[in-house]
Order: C-alpha cells, then sequence, then structure tokens
C-alpha cells in the first residue's frame, strides 16, 4: 500500500473524525464533500462518539488475505450513538457473547500487516461495554 | 425510440477452462451468438467484466476482444462489478434504440480460476468499500451474511429455510448443460457445509468459475426479416445505492432492485405477477431471498417463508432461475448478466431444452453488482 494512501485515511480510521450535514443533521464516517442522505454540500467536520450498538454482524471462517492470523474473527456493523454506521470487527469478547443490540466502544487497534516490509495497518475495532453506566 | 429484440445467443460451460484464455472464452461465445443469430454484421460491441485489468493484467478489453474476434468495431468495455453483463446490455440496447448502431454484440467474460481463492477473492472485493469495510478485514461473504442475520432476526425467519435455495437450485442445474455444479443437494449438506462467514455456508455461496455468454441485439424491424419468435426487450432499469452497507437506510430491501425493477416493470407495461421466469442474482441465498421480495413476487418479509411454503416450487405460478442460477449454474462474475438474459432469450424461445417453462411469454433477469450498490433489471417478451 502506498504511504499517501494510508496516511490520508489517519483522521478517520484512527479517531473516528468523519462529517455531519449541517442542513439535515446525519453523520458519517469518513468525511465527504455532499451528503448521501440529503445532497447538501454544507458539512462540517466532527468527531463522531466512540460508543454505540451491535446492528448485525458475521464470524469469518474464510477472510481476506492478511488477516490469518486473526480468524476466526467477527464482523460487525455498528451504529455510533449519533447515527453513524461503520462496519468493523469486534474485538475482546466470545463469539457467543455477540447480540445484536449490544453496546460497544471503539477501540484503537493494530488491523493488519501490509506484508512482511509493508506499513502495519490500524484503526478502529469495537468491544462490548460490560459495565454500562447509562441506559439508552 | 426504435423496439429492439435478441436474435443470438450463445454461453460457454461455466467451470474452470484452464486450457482457455480469457479471449478464447469470448470469441467461443460470442462466435455461437454470431451463428445463432444468422451471422449478421455488427455495428459496435459491448464487454462487460470485472476483474481483468487486475487478474490477468489487461485492460483496454474493449479493442482486445474486437481484435480477436474479427470485428474491428466501435468496443466498449463496462464494469460495474457483478453486474457488468446487465450494465453492458442495457448500455448496448440503448445503443440500438437511440439509432446510432442497428446491431451490436453484447457480451460478458470473466476468468477466475487462474489465482488461488484468496487471490480471487481479494478482487472480487474490489466490489465492496475498500477503504472502510475491506480494510477493517470484511470480506464480501460477510458482508451478505451480515444483511443475513439481520434479516432472520427483523423477521424472524429460521436458517433452514434458506437451506431450501440452494437445494431448488443444485436440482435444477442437473438440466443445465451450460452449469458448473450439475449434482443434487439436500438441505442437510447445506447446512452442515463448511461456514464461510456466519451464518452463511459454502452450499450459500456461488461457486467461482471462468466462463463468457453473448447475445445480439438489433432492431425489430430487422429481427422479422430473420425470424417469427421475436424476443422483444420490453423493459430495462438500473437502480444505484450506497457502496457501503454502513452508509444503507435499510438492509433488508435492496432500494437499487426496487427502483431498477420498477423502471423495467413500468416501461414493459407490466406488474410483477405478470412474470412467467426470472433469472435472479443469487449470489448467495439472502440475495435471492431479497431479490425475490424486491422484484415484487412476495411481500417484504416473506420471500423464505413463500419458498418454504413451495410458492415458487415446479408447477408455480413463477419460474425462478431455471438455469440454476449464480448457486448452480455458476457466477463468472462480468458474465452472469449476460448468461441471465441468454437463458431468458432461450426460454421465451422454447429453444431451452430441458430446462424449457411451459409457454414462457415474458421473462425477467435482476443482475447485482456489489451488496446491493449496482443492479439492472431487464424485462424481455416473446411476441409472434
Amino acid at each position: 500500500m502506498s504511504v499517501p494512501k494510508y496516511w490520508r485515511e489517519i483522521p478517520y480510521r484512527f479517531r473516528l473524525e468523519g462529517g455531519t450535514c449541517k442542513d439535515c443533521g446525519k453523520s458519517f464516517i469518513p468525511y465527504r464533500y455532499v451528503c448521501p442522505y440529503c445532497g447538501s454540500r454544507n458539512i462540517e467536520r466532527t468527531t463522531m462518539p466512540r460508543t454505540g450498538k451491535v446492528v448485525t454482524y458475521s464470524i469469518l471462517y474464510v477472510f481476506p488475505k492478511g488477516f490469518k492470523k486473526q480468524a476466526p474473527y467477527a464482523v460487525a456493523l455498528v451504529e455510533l450513538d449519533n447515527g453513524a454506521r461503520v462496519v468493523s470487527q469486534l474485538t475482546d469478547c466470545d463469539f457467543d457473547e455477540i447480540k445484536i443490540g449490544m453496546r460497544v466502544e471503539a477501540i484503537f487497534r493494530r488491523i493488519t500487516e501490509d506484508g512482511k516490509d509493508g506499513i502495519i495497518k490500524y484503526g478502529y475495532k469495537f468491544r462490548p461495554i460490560f459495565q454500562n453506566k447509562e441506559k439508552h | 425510440m426504435r423496439e429492439v429484440a435478441v436474435i443470438g445467443v450463445g454461453m460457454t460451460k461455466v467451470g474452470q477452462h484452464f486450457d482457455k484464455a480469457l479471449r478464447d472464452l469470448f470469441v467461443d461465445a460470442a462466435l455461437k451468438a454470431f451463428d445463432d443469430a444468422g451471422n449478421p454484421n455488427i455495428d459496435a460491441l459491448y464487454v462487460g467484466n470485472m476483474v481483468a485489468g487486475e487478474a490477468i493484467g489487461q485492460s483496454n478489453l474493449g479493442a482486445y476482444l474486437a481484435d480477436y474476434l474479427g470485428v474491428k468495431v466501435p468496443a466498449f468495455h463496462i464494469e460495474s462489478a457483478c453486474s457488468s453483463g446487465g450494465a453492458a446490455f442495457i448500455l448496448g440496447v440503448l445503443g440500438v434504440m437511440s439509432g446510432y448502431f442497428d446491431t451490436v454484440l453484447v457480451g460478458g467474460v470473466e476468468k477466475l480460476t487462474e489465482y488461488p481463492t484468496q487471490t480471487t477473492t481479494l478482487h472480487l472485493a474490489g466490489a465492496a468499500e475498500q477503504e472502510y469495510e475491506v480494510y477493517f478485514g470484511a470480506s464480501f461473504t460477510s458482508l451478505n451474511a451480515m444483511i443475513m442475520r439481520y434479516y432472520m432476526h427483523k423477521f424472524n425467519v429460521p436458517r433452514e429455510y434458506f437451506a431450501e435455495w440452494p437445494v431448488m437450485m443444485h436440482e435444477n442445474a442437473t438440466k443445465n448443460p451450460y452449469a458448473q455444479l450439475r449434482f443434487k443437494t439436500t438441505i442437510e449438506k447445506v447446512l452442515s457445509s463448511p461456514i464461510i462467514a456466519d451464518p452463511l455456508t459454502l452450499f450459500d455461496c456461488s461457486p467461482t468459475g471462468d466462463g463468457a455468454a453473448a447475445v445480439i441485439i438489433t432492431t425489430v424491424e430487422n429481427a422479422k426479416k430473420i425470424t417469427d419468435t421475436i424476443v422483444k426487450v420490453a423493459g430495462f432499469g438500473m437502480g444505484v445505492d450506497s457502496i457501503s452497507l454502513a452508509m444503507r437506510n435499510e438492509l433488508t430491501t435492496l432500494a437499487a432492485s426496487v427502483n431498477a425493477s420498477r423502471k423495467a416493470y413500468k416501461m414493459a407495461k407490466i406488474e410483477p405477477k405478470d412474470v412467467d421466469v426470472a433469472e435472479i442474482h443469487d449470489a448467495f441465498s439472502i440475495m435471492a431471498i431479497l431479490a425475490i421480495e424486491d422484484l415484487g413476487f412476495s411481500e417484504k418479509g416473506k420471500g423464505a417463508i413463500d419458498l418454504h411454503d413451495g410458492k415458487y416450487a415446479k408447477d408455480g405460478d413463477i419460474a425462478l432461475n431455471p438455469s440454476g442460477g449464480l448457486k448452480a449454474r455458476g457466477h463468472p462474475v462480468g458474465a452472469t448478466g449476460v448468461y441471465q438474459i441468454a437463458e431468458i432469450t432461450l426460454q421465451l424461445r422454447g429453444d431451452a431444452g430441458e430446462m424449457q417453462v411451459p409457454d414462457a411469454e415474458i421473462g425477467l433477469a435482476q443482475n447485482i453488482g456489489g451488496s446491493g450498490s449496482s443492479i439492472t433489471v431487464s424485462i424481455l417478451k416473446r411476441e409472434r
């Protein structure tokens, strides 16, 4: 992978930065110039909340190149507390603990490596929030 | 706008063609289509293909395949992942409808068995959002698996119901000489096959194969000079939705499928219940169920239940995937949409052999690219 291709995504993948539409109020990762929901160009750079819930998930036994060490692993579609949705891995939990609707929080993790000599790729994964202080 | 008809079709068997290059497969299917149509001159070539640029390093496919086919006519390469073939067909039809071209060849070709599965999987994952799905470890199958889990949760449908689809497709494929998987299977075998991305097992997934298909289209006026059985392109539509699953408003409806089919039905002046035979894009069992619903054959949430209740069994109101579908005919990605058109054409002509649906008059083909991001629907109608 080329360095700039990796570098320019860092704000979104490391810090969950994205965009919020000033017209319809919806948020998304990564930032984009046009709101996919209402077409507005009035998009503010915002940071997403780090907590949310599992909308759906899958356990992968056959995996893409570079993920052998982690397999089998869980991938989920997570809805963050501001409504933005992302796809990433679920970690730090047993597969049978995973439930639709489960509360999760984003954590910073190594995703994979680009071969022996390439970039080590980092980004967000999600883990369950076991001690949930507030109810949503 | 001029009326358009399909006058010739050609297909190769889907499978592992180690002895044939991409160009050989394409030319094989195209020559069969030429022979079937009585060898007309063509004004243009439209080619659907997804991964040749990346997998075999051959871009510029329009000119490349025109060259090997021995026709130096305007040639276009269309790519929209697994719906490349369906998109190429629509563009070819538009070319003839507009009056700019009179007769064109639309082909689809894909070569997927040259490399180890993981490499091919990586090529095919290009259909999804690279930077925000594939980067984090999602596979294309896992995106479909997530839709399936959500569907089962939302509509409270048992997993076993989905396994009935592959069983039906394998049964159908035993009658299709071009099919990749010509053997029967059982619900138990589907459920106990290796898990790819839970809840999807190996037998829920379409296989990887090489293949090519081609159709020749011209004006209805021209078609009448060579045949009494006109297979008219009655309607078509294309729908587009977010590339990423995360950006969908709804997971259990493919809006692109709804939009494409509405447009096609309106243009053809028919309703879903008028369709006699359909080839739908069952890359995974869940995609078949969503297609059944989004095309208007079953109510939302009832597709798998209707399947279980026998609504789509033999002698039902509509024949779904008599070819065996992507599941068992096979899924040579960029060619699949053209296979569907060729198969529907044979059905409407009454030339589908053992696969024949009795007296099929209206046929529909639905071709999906990505996890529902690009979808084409075409409706063909027989006129005598």
